[in-house]
Order: C-alpha cells, then structure tokens, then sequence
C-alpha cells in the first residue's frame, strides 16, 4: 500500500471514530434528552462520516488499486491526488467545525464558510478525477520502458 | 474470503436489501400519502443504507483485503473484529426498531434502547478502527496469502 494511500486512509478511520462518536451522541441525546445543543453536532456527523470517511477511504482504496500506467509501477501525477487529499480535508474541517462555530458566536463571517467548503470538495473531486481518470483501464500487458542510451 | 469478511458482507446485504424496503416505503407514502407516521422512517433509511450496507461492506472488504497484522495471526485479534460485527448490527437493529416506536410515542422507557444503540454503534465503530489500523501499512509479508 503506497504511503499516500495509508496516510488517506488514516485519516478516513479517524474521521470514522469522530463522525461515529458525535453520531452517537446526537443518537443518545434524542433518546435520553440531557443536552439539547448536541443537536449542533449532526451536520458536523454528516460531513465527517460522508466525505471525511467514505468518500476519502474510497479514494485511498483508488489510488494504491487501480491499474498502474507502465511496467515500472507509475501511478501518474501524485502530486494531484496530495491536492485532493488537502482540499477534502480542509472542506471536512469546515463541515465539522461550521454549526458549531455558528452555534457558540453567530457572527455573520462564519457565512463564508459553506460555499468554501462547497469549492473545496469541488477541487478535491476534480483533482482526484483527473489523476484516475487514466488509470481506469483494460486489462492489458504493460510494455517495459525502453532503457535508456547513453551516447 | 474468510469467514469473518463473509459474514460482515453478506450482512450488508442483508442491511441493503432492508434499507431499500424502507425507502421504498417512505417513497411510496410520499407519493400516495398512505399513513403520515411513515415519514418518521426516513433516518432509519438513512442508517440502515450508510452503516449497515455502506459502512459494513467497507470494513469486510478492509478485513478481508487490506495487508495482513503479521505472519502468524494475519487478521490481528479476530475477536474484535466480532465485537464491531455484533455490536454494529445489534445497535443498529435497535435503533431500525425503537427510533421509529419512539416517534410515534415518546415515551421515555422507548427512548433507552436509542441510547443503548449509540453506545453499541460508537463501541463498533472504535473497535474496527483499533483492529483495522496496525493493517493500514505497506507491502504485504511474503508467503501470507489473502485466501483462507
């Protein structure tokens, strides 16, 4: 597993446990009413459990699986799906934080937030389409890169 | 495929077929307004597709595929993989049957099951990142296959 996948996928557990866990708490909360600013937390779970975990463990699961581009093993441009790895987290981030963020100090300047969330996840999808994109191949055998001739 | 990774797929199965049922109900109330206590079904839909298809086909296909804990046990400690398989599907069966019990009549004593649902959900969840992280690593060790 190439260490970007691992690192993706990491991150997508640990978005698992925090998405799981506030989940939770919203659940608990609607069960046995003790705090009723908890209800703050189920956009945040949304954000956290849609992209920060499944979205994200299916890019990482993406990018180590997919058919590599020649015999050396070349996954392509990796410095692309790095962008996608920053703009999906940063936009997750702001998913989770944003309610809350709102929900402690209405200040009009939060509302800046979703739209960049919205831009975000935009960029992340379009970087991780244009790294895969040709890598979704037939089944074929990969020719050996020619050695190179010194003169 | 071993038989933990089989159990935890063909139970999102299960879990889809389920999920579509119930969705196929709140879509039907929907468009021919059969009964308005239907509607109360709709996060159930939403759990039983994202936790018990999406989420549970997800951590078979990792147990099943991601590279092995070691040589000699390459699933780490299967007993925790149980644990997130029992307490996954027994939270989430209660939250499916008392969340909508409880809509229709919140009562308190209807209320607990849906608190003992997240705490089996959230120990679930936990326990598979704790089982599955030490697999999240590099090259396989050579010699250890993916069959069993």
């Amino acid at each position: 597993m190439p260490r970007l996948s691992q690192l993706m996928i990491r991150t997508a557990l640990v978005w698992l446990a925090l998405g799981a866990t506030t989940g939770a708490l919203v659940l608990l909360n609607k069960g046995m009413p003790v705090l009723p600013w908890l209800w703050v937390l189920r956009i945040p779970h949304v954000h956290m459990l849609l992209v920060g975990w499944i979205v994200q463990i299916a890019c990482g699961v993406a990018f180590w699986i997919l058919p590599r581009l020649d015999a050396r093993g070349s996954r392509g441009n990796e410095r692309l799906v790095w962008g996608c790895y920053i703009a999906l987290n940063a936009g997750v981030a702001l998913g989770a934080l944003h309610d809350p963020l709102v929900a402690l100090a209405g200040w009009g300047v939060w509302a800046i937030l979703p739209p960049l969330m919205g831009l975000l996840y935009l960029l992340a999808a379009g970087l991780f389409v244009t790294h895969v994109w040709p890598r979704v191949l037939l089944f074929r055998a990969l020719s050996r890169p020619e050695r190179e001739h010194h003169l | 495929m071993y038989p933990q990774a089989r159990y935890f797929i063909r139970t999102a199965l299960i879990w889809l077929l389920a999920a579509f049922v119930v969705g196929g109900l709140v879509l039907a109330n929907q468009g021919l307004a059969i009964d308005s206590r239907i509607g109360a079904l709709l996060p159930v839909f939403y759990h039983l597709l994202m936790v018990g298809w999406v989420t549970q086909l997800i951590c078979g296909v990792a147990l099943w595929m991601f590279p092995p804990y070691s040589r000699e046990r390459p699933r780490g400690d299967e007993r925790l993989g149980w644990f997130c398989y029992g307490t996954l599907n027994a939270g989430l069966l209660l939250r499916a049957t008392f969340e909508p019990l409880y809509a229709w009549w919140p009562m308190p004593w209807l209320g607990w099951p849906l608190a003992l649902s997240a705490l089996l959900q959230v120990f679930a969840i936990w326990a598979f990142v704790i089982t599955i992280w030490p697999r999240v690593k590099g090259r396989p060790i050579k010699g250890v296959t993916h069959e069993h």
